[in-house]
């Protein structure tokens, strides 16, 4: 099992996310004894009596002055079973661009609800953004549960709704844990909580401990971005000529036969070597060089793959942009693309549909992408790369979209990687969910 | 059968990716070099990025002038060690021919800004890499792997790029470059752990030593260059070591008995305050301090 865990939160600032996070620092003992001293001394100029614990989180002055947070902000801490790097993505303010952010790295993610107020609306678009780019774990916590006087009930229903949503996202049962939690009092964060006797499941600490997770694709076909080509020219390594890169999938070993791509050269890997050696073998996420039988011509932004299962190589091809600029996409569009370390010339050729977020539902042949929009284009590049679908490969299957103009990054592409993901949820909000019942109605239920 | 990677094991696979997407994608990058523990660490992995080949760029040096003689020699003995070209940027040399004035506190870490970038855009450089952690303060929780500044050296939080996956967006305007920061997702002790596994060495003030030292403001400085204890103030022969090193005159030693790796490993496990909170005076002058000075192009 790994030890390490790379998670993301999201939900509204209304549902006590900062607080969350800052609980989980606090109860697991990474804040220090400086940093909750600064919290302390500003918790009581505000006039508050306990610490809050959200200032832990909150970074920027911009964003304690407004009391909202803008930006991911990473955090990081440990137990004796795993270490944590946790991206926090703000909900309200650009949600998509931070939850794809956030979620793009991420082997889990946890949402978060107000239990006065259940599951509504963005729950379920965050939800829908998570299963798009794929991180294969959810965990709901429902907070504020102290506000529902624990009421088991409520949590069940609450439980059952969410489930039932992240199922007809494409998740299994499995992989979905809703949690009743309070950050504020503490309750399920890290310690077991006395006021739900009713919940025999972890603590939210004690699942990201102990959820299984796999950091990198080792079962994938092998797949090898060369980033840079090593030639001392130094009298001891006088021929060397190492491709070095980061394995993006699956495994390499010695004597493989592997196929350079685009250009379709085949050859034989010699040698897998490190600063601290040669390697029999190296899987996804390990940085190695290569070295092979034959003299080819390799360069960066080639990619190395095994021969017996190769990525399609095109220069047309289909695409989810979640777009990320202020600056609309228009079908026609002149962008540049990076894929693995290959940066292409691209033209938008298309709008084929996008993700209406309000209903949750999607529109055919939009005229034009927005901020925080998800659509699905066609794009033709200037020269044919190997792809992988994003469903197959969160590695290889992902690039970015650049403004050639001004550099700024514009969109997170995923090859392929369906709408009707998206639009799956459109069947299951209808079963009057979007009619959220009242906040009374959720305290006391029903029959 | 592949074993997974540890925590060790990835983060130096990361960091290592991400000094070879910068050799591939700029003209000019430079690392920050000053012989302290995060840039003797960013040297280490940048030699196993490019081994056997030699590492393929220079190392700059923004020398307040306030330093620790053990650090000076370390520096240099690792830069002929491995053949690698250092630049050095005197604040002294500003403060000479006018272009900065000394501070009326005698510290010179706030000065290192404008010679930092006047070297920037002397040497050209477009890829800074710097020894910056995200756990090291709040500001920094926020900051991207690859963080673009404007032409002034500027942090501007609004044009930040958000970074997807793996894939690092280096493209910026002439004259604009971009910081890099390797360890942005290391903890104060996964650099420790990593010294102790790797055998990478440190100057020794890193190690628990005798020193001549006097309190003030709460923490240990010692005598230098820089000045000396004022009245009120004695100096105390003590038992210390220093967590970071930066301006002598800033720069506080802690009261120590680690003298090797594993005690150093211990206490900093046990420590209850941060780095940064614990020995930098120039990061208490406000809540905002860091926020303030990466808007300023400090690194």
């Amino acid at each position: 099992m790994s030890d390490l865990l790379r998670l993301a939160t999201a939900g509204s600032v209304d549902d006590g996310k900062s607080t969350l996070v800052g609980r989980l620092l606090y109860d697991t003992k990474s804040v220090l004894a400086d940093t909750l001293d600064a919290v302390h001394r500003a918790s009581a100029d505000r006039g508050l009596s306990t610490p809050d614990l959200s200032l832990l989180v909150d970074g920027l002055r911009s964003e304690r002055e407004q009391g909202i947070t803008i930006d991911v902000a990473y955090r990081y801490f440990a137990t004796p079973k795993r270490s944590f790097v946790l991206a926090d993505t703000p909900g309200h303010v650009q949600y998509t661009r931070n939850t794809v952010t956030g979620a793009s790295t991420a082997q889990l993610a946890v949402l978060l609800v107000d239990a006065r107020r259940g599951v509504v609306e963005q729950t379920r678009r965050h939800a829908a953004v998570l299963a798009l780019l794929g991180v294969p774990q959810l965990v709901l916590a429902v907070n504020k549960i102290d506000l529902v006087d624990y009421d088991e009930v409520t949590f069940n229903r609450i439980a059952k709704e969410f489930t039932a949503h992240a199922v007809s996202l494409g998740y299994a049962e499995e992989n979905v844990l809703e949690i009743p939690v309070s950050a504020l009092v503490g309750d399920n964060v890290v310690e077991r909580s006395a006021n739900t006797p009713w919940y025999a499941g972890p603590t939210l600490l004690e699942h990201l401990e102990n959820v299984p997770v796999e950091p990198d694709p080792h079962d994938a076909p092998f797949r090898f971005p060369v980033q840079y080509v090593i030639r001392p020219r130094t009298a001891e390594y006088l021929d060397y000529r190492g491709y070095a890169g980061l394995v993006a999938a699956g495994t390499v070993q010695v004597g493989d036969e592997i196929v350079v791509l685009p250009s379709g050269i085949r050859s034989t890997v010699t040698k897998i070597d490190t600063a601290d050696g040669p390697l029999d073998e190296a899987a996804a996420g390990q940085s190695v060089t290569l070295l092979l039988a034959d003299d080819v011509d390799i360069s960066r932004g080639d990619l190395i793959a095994v021969a017996s299962d190769q990525p399609e190589v095109t220069d047309d091809f289909d695409a989810t942009l979640c777009w990320l600029s202020e600056k609309p996409l228009k079908p026609g569009a002149r962008v540049l693309v990076k894929h693995g370390a290959r940066t292409v010339q691209a033209v938008v050729t298309e709008l084929r549909a996008r993700f209406d977020e309000q209903k949750l539902s999607s529109v055919d042949s939009p005229g034009s992408l927005a901020l925080n929009e998800i659509g699905r284009v066609a794009l033709r590049t200037a020269e044919p790369v190997p792809l992988d679908d994003y469903s197959n490969s969160r590695r290889t299957g992902a690039f970015l979209v650049i403004d050639a103009s001004d550099g700024s990054t514009l969109a997170a592409g995923l090859v392929g990687a369906p709408l009707p993901v998206l639009d799956g949820v459109e069947s299951c909000t209808e079963g009057g969910v979007t009619a959220a019942p009242d906040t009374h109605a959720l305290v006391s239920p029903g029959p | 059968m592949t074993t997974a990677l540890d925590t060790l094991g990835r983060l130096e696979s990361e960091a290592i990716h991400i000094f070879r997407e910068v050799a591939g994608e700029f003209d000019r990058p430079v690392i920050l070099f000053s012989g302290g523990k995060d840039s003797t660490l960013l040297l280490h992995l940048a030699i196993k990025a490019f081994w056997p080949a030699p590492v393929p760029f220079p190392l700059l040096h923004v020398d307040t002038g306030h330093n620790f003689d053990e650090v000076i020699e370390f520096r240099d003995r690792v830069v002929a060690q491995h053949g690698l070209r250092l630049e050095v940027a005197k604040v002294q040399d500003w403060i000479d021919d006018g272009r900065l004035e000394e501070r009326p506190d005698g510290t010179r870490n706030p000065l290192q800004t404008v010679p930092l970038l006047d070297s920037i855009t002397a040497h050209k450089f477009d890829a800074v890499f710097g020894g910056g952690r995200r756990d090291e303060e709040r500001a920094r929780a926020k900051e991207r792997i690859f963080s673009l500044r404007t032409a002034f050296g500027q942090w501007e939080p609004k044009r930040q790029r958000p970074e997807l996956w793996n894939l690092y967006n280096g493209r910026h305007r002439p004259g604009e470059h971009v910081r890099v920061f390797p360890l942005s997702n290391w903890t104060e002790l996964d650099v420790w752990n990593y010294i102790a596994r790797e055998g990478v060495e440190l100057p020794s003030i890193y190690y628990a030593h005798e020193r001549e030292v006097f309190l003030r403001d709460g923490m240990w400085l010692a005598e230098g260059p820089w000045g000396t204890a004022r009245d009120g103030e004695t100096l105390l022969r003590k038992t210390v070591r220093y967590r970071t090193v930066g301006d002598g005159s800033c720069t506080g030693a802690v009261e120590s008995d680690a003298a090797d790796i594993e005690t150093v490993i211990a206490e900093v496990a046990a420590s209850r305050l941060t780095e940064r909170g614990a020995t930098r005076a120039d990061d208490r002058l406000s809540e905002a301090a860091m926020e303030d000075r990466k808007r300023e192009g400090y690194f």
